[in-house]
């Protein structure tokens, strides 16, 4: 029988050959590396070979990235059985996060571990293992044929790049970042201090720039000719495509979508997060940390500034673009993309609620309603008791929790930035919030609308 | 006398570039002042402003893609037509039959490439705190960059004009009719009207103004190309040069103080 979706195929195993084979060269540099290292330890602190030096070990990962890259130069002549793919139970494993409350957990968490761990992070060794997992974990995704399939798709391939290069300079941040911390902690002078003398433009910085440029030039012909750029059929208004997906850097956005309405995840919130950026310098009264790296210095800012990025959104465009599937269903990623398959949505508003299921849905009994062909006053003092209990949380929220704020946790922050300036950061962080609070709403109780008033599209 | 040195004493050369080669110290500092291209740097510059490991060179990659997209992009121009008819075939053609059709493969990667270089831009201002005093209005200049990079981006998208392009730009755009009061399906657009005559419909809000029809269309084709080639660019060369000329006047790459 003819398989119509092939796991493995020659080509790929041969394509992977390839990937290995980098890996082999990549790991062998680094045994060099890390030999000379051990050559140094073992002279500064003349401990005796009773101990595993560290190069023999990233030696023997080498030698089985060179092993592993032989067998897939020798054994694609029949793929079926090619042994070295995904396993099912960890492919299963990793599709368990393909479920909003998981991978949300899932980016919070990773976020929250790099910045816990950073000190670990930045040490070279931990940080190349875990872009040896990073590689190999695409490599071996690369023997499953839906990963290949979404991961393949011409427009994707610059996302899974961002995603090596964002992480490989958040890396540096914190590496530049924890070194300066400690160079102030010992009242050192900072990096960006020592050797920092003036020298000529023409022809340092001249040069670099041009070298920079033919680089550049070399590499995007190459991606031009290696990838030719997406073309599908001909535009036609009649065959609606699912799912209809918006440009990958809008697709943060079109997730927001999920849980808020167009006019706020599609234009309000946008609107909220460039002026949130432009007003960045007008409240950041901190005046450490400026030209240089470090982190214990303005923990506020960086922090905020991070999980804006990276968690939410950096990592809904990477759900967006690799998870979401046809009547944007989630998938995971090794998962085929079933039109059929169903989620119930069974979301209800808080007025529902308040009406009509908690104890005060006992007592009310039912929703108050208006004549539609009555006085607009009548239908307007309707909708304004329906969602009486909505609207007052949303003014409380917006309203009353700054107040709160600066009498408890921000007390410091009013005092330096004055009331125009902290009612301004509290309300961008109040709107910044309010994704993640409306996301686990929705998650736990299912939450539709705070304030459902779809007779003037103001849903909240 | 090598062929170098009796070239650089023709009148000719002496008259494009001035001065002497580049050579010694006060010449290398006279070629920055004379030569239009290069007056844009300072002459001297601290080691570590021009250090990979703290600039990540992520602006002057985006300003160069910017001038790669420019220039593949007036190469399209001559073989693309923004109408029903060709827009779809020229791009076929553009794949299949000109010699110069791989510059449509580095303009669409070059465009995906300067949206995340811009991104790693401002992470790297942000994160080294370069937006601090004096120099939170080139922050906010920036910000403005990064909105039209996204926009040169998302109009551009819709030019090959195949089922990608119109699904993609009908997603976004349909995000404008719920803008608050301008949308029709906005939230208060009843607001506005004359009497009974209400002045915000599906023929008169804010996506009919983006697309130029009630759907993506002929009208939304020619208006994203204009908007692609011509508009946005010239916005966005303006604010490079303000963004560039901040820069200096600002004191240089940031520096600790």
């Amino acid at each position: 029988m003819l398989e119509t979706h092939p796991d493995l195929t020659s080509s790929v195993i041969f394509g992977l050959g390839w990937l290995y084979f980098l890996l082999f060269l990549m790991n062998a540099g680094w045994t060099v590396r890390a030999y000379k290292l051990d050559l140094e330890n073992k002279f500064l602190s003349g401990i005796s070979g009773s101990h595993i030096p560290s190069a023999a070990v990233w030696a023997f990962y080498s030698f089985l990235m060179l092993m592993t890259s032989i067998a897939h130069f020798t054994g694609s002549a029949s793929p079926g059985s090619f042994l070295i793919r995904m396993p099912e139970i960890a492919k299963s494993g990793i599709d368990w996060f393909a479920n909003p409350v998981r991978y949300f957990v899932l980016s919070i968490g990773l976020f929250v571990g790099v910045v816990w761990f950073r000190k670990q992070l930045v040490k070279p060794t931990v940080a190349w293992s875990i872009l040896n997992v990073a590689i190999l974990f695409l490599g071996l995704s690369m023997t499953d044929y839906d990963f290949r399939l979404i991961v393949g798709k011409p427009d994707n391939v610059p996302i899974v790049g961002m995603l090596f290069i964002l992480g490989f300079f958040t890396w540096l941040y914190f590496k530049r970042a924890v070194d300066n911390d400690q160079r102030i902690k010992d009242g050192r002078p900072l990096f960006e201090q020592e050797k920092n003398d003036k020298i000529l433009v023409w022809p340092d910085l001249v040069y670099s720039e041009l070298i920079c440029m033919v680089a550049l030039t070399a590499f995007l012909v190459l991606w031009g000719i290696a990838l030719q750029a997406p073309l599908e059929e001909p535009a036609n208004a009649a065959a609606t495509p699912n799912p209809s997906k918006a440009p990958w850097y809008f697709l943060g956005l079109q997730e927001m979508l999920v849980y808020f309405d167009p006019w706020l995840a599609g234009v309000v919130l946008p609107s909220l997060i460039l002026v949130g950026l432009a007003v960045i310098p007008y409240i950041d009264f901190n005046k450490r940390g400026n030209g240089y790296y470090s982190y214990e210095e303005r923990k506020f800012a960086v922090l905020t500034f991070l999980f804006g990025f990276l968690p939410l959104w950096v990592a809904m465009i990477v759900l967006g673009t690799f998870l979401r599937g046809p009547n944007w269903n989630i998938f995971g990623i090794y998962e085929y993309w079933d039109v059929h398959k169903l989620e119930a949505a069974n979301n209800k508003n808080l007025s529902d609620f308040f009406w009509l299921y908690w104890p005060t849905g006992d007592l009310l009994g039912g929703m108050p309603k208006y004549d539609p062909q009555g006085s607009a006053a009548n239908m307007f003092a309707m909708i304004l008791l329906r969602e009486w209990l909505g609207i007052v949380l949303i003014l409380g929220y917006f309203m009353v929790s700054p107040i709160i704020m600066a009498l408890t946790v921000f007390r410091k922050f009013y005092v330096k930035m004055g009331f125009i300036r902290y009612m301004i950061m509290a309300n961008l962080l109040l709107w910044m919030a309010a994704l993640p609070i409306k996301m686990v709403l929705r998650w736990t109780v299912s939450l539709k609308y705070i304030v459902a008033i779809p007779e003037y599209f103001f849903n909240i | 006398m090598s062929i170098g040195e009796y070239i650089r004493e023709t009148q000719l050369w002496k008259s494009i570039f001035r001065h002497p080669a580049p050579y010694d110290r006060r010449n290398r500092i006279v070629v920055m002042l004379t030569n239009f291209f290069l007056h844009l740097h300072p002459v001297s510059i601290k080691q570590q402003g021009i250090a990979l490991s703290y600039t990540w060179c992520m602006g002057g990659i985006t300003f160069f893609l910017f001038l790669v997209e420019a220039i593949t992009g007036v190469l399209l121009m001559f073989y693309y037509r923004p109408t029903l008819e060709w827009a779809f075939r020229d791009i076929l053609s553009l794949r299949d039959v000109q010699t110069l059709g791989i510059m449509r493969e580095i303009h669409r990667w070059g465009a995906h490439a300067m949206v995340i270089t811009v991104w790693l831009h401002m992470y790297r201002v942000f994160l080294t705190g370069s937006y601090k005093p004096p120099r939170e209005f080139n922050w906010v200049v920036g910000v403005i960059l990064l909105v039209l990079t996204l926009l040169l981006s998302f109009t551009g998208y819709l030019l090959p004009w195949d089922q990608l392009a119109i699904w993609a730009i009908t997603v976004g755009s349909n995000m404008a009719k719920a803008t608050p009061i301008l949308g029709s399906e906005g939230p208060g657009y009843q607001l506005l009207n004359i009497g009974n005559y209400p002045l915000i419909t599906p023929i008169s809000d804010a996506r009919f103004l983006l697309l130029g029809a009630r759907n993506v269309g002929e009208e939304t084709l020619n208006r994203f190309y204009i908007l692609h080639c011509v508009a946005i660019p010239l916005v966005v060369a303006t604010l490079i040069a303000i963004h560039f000329w901040r820069v200096r006047k600002d004191g240089g790459i940031s520096q600790p103080l």
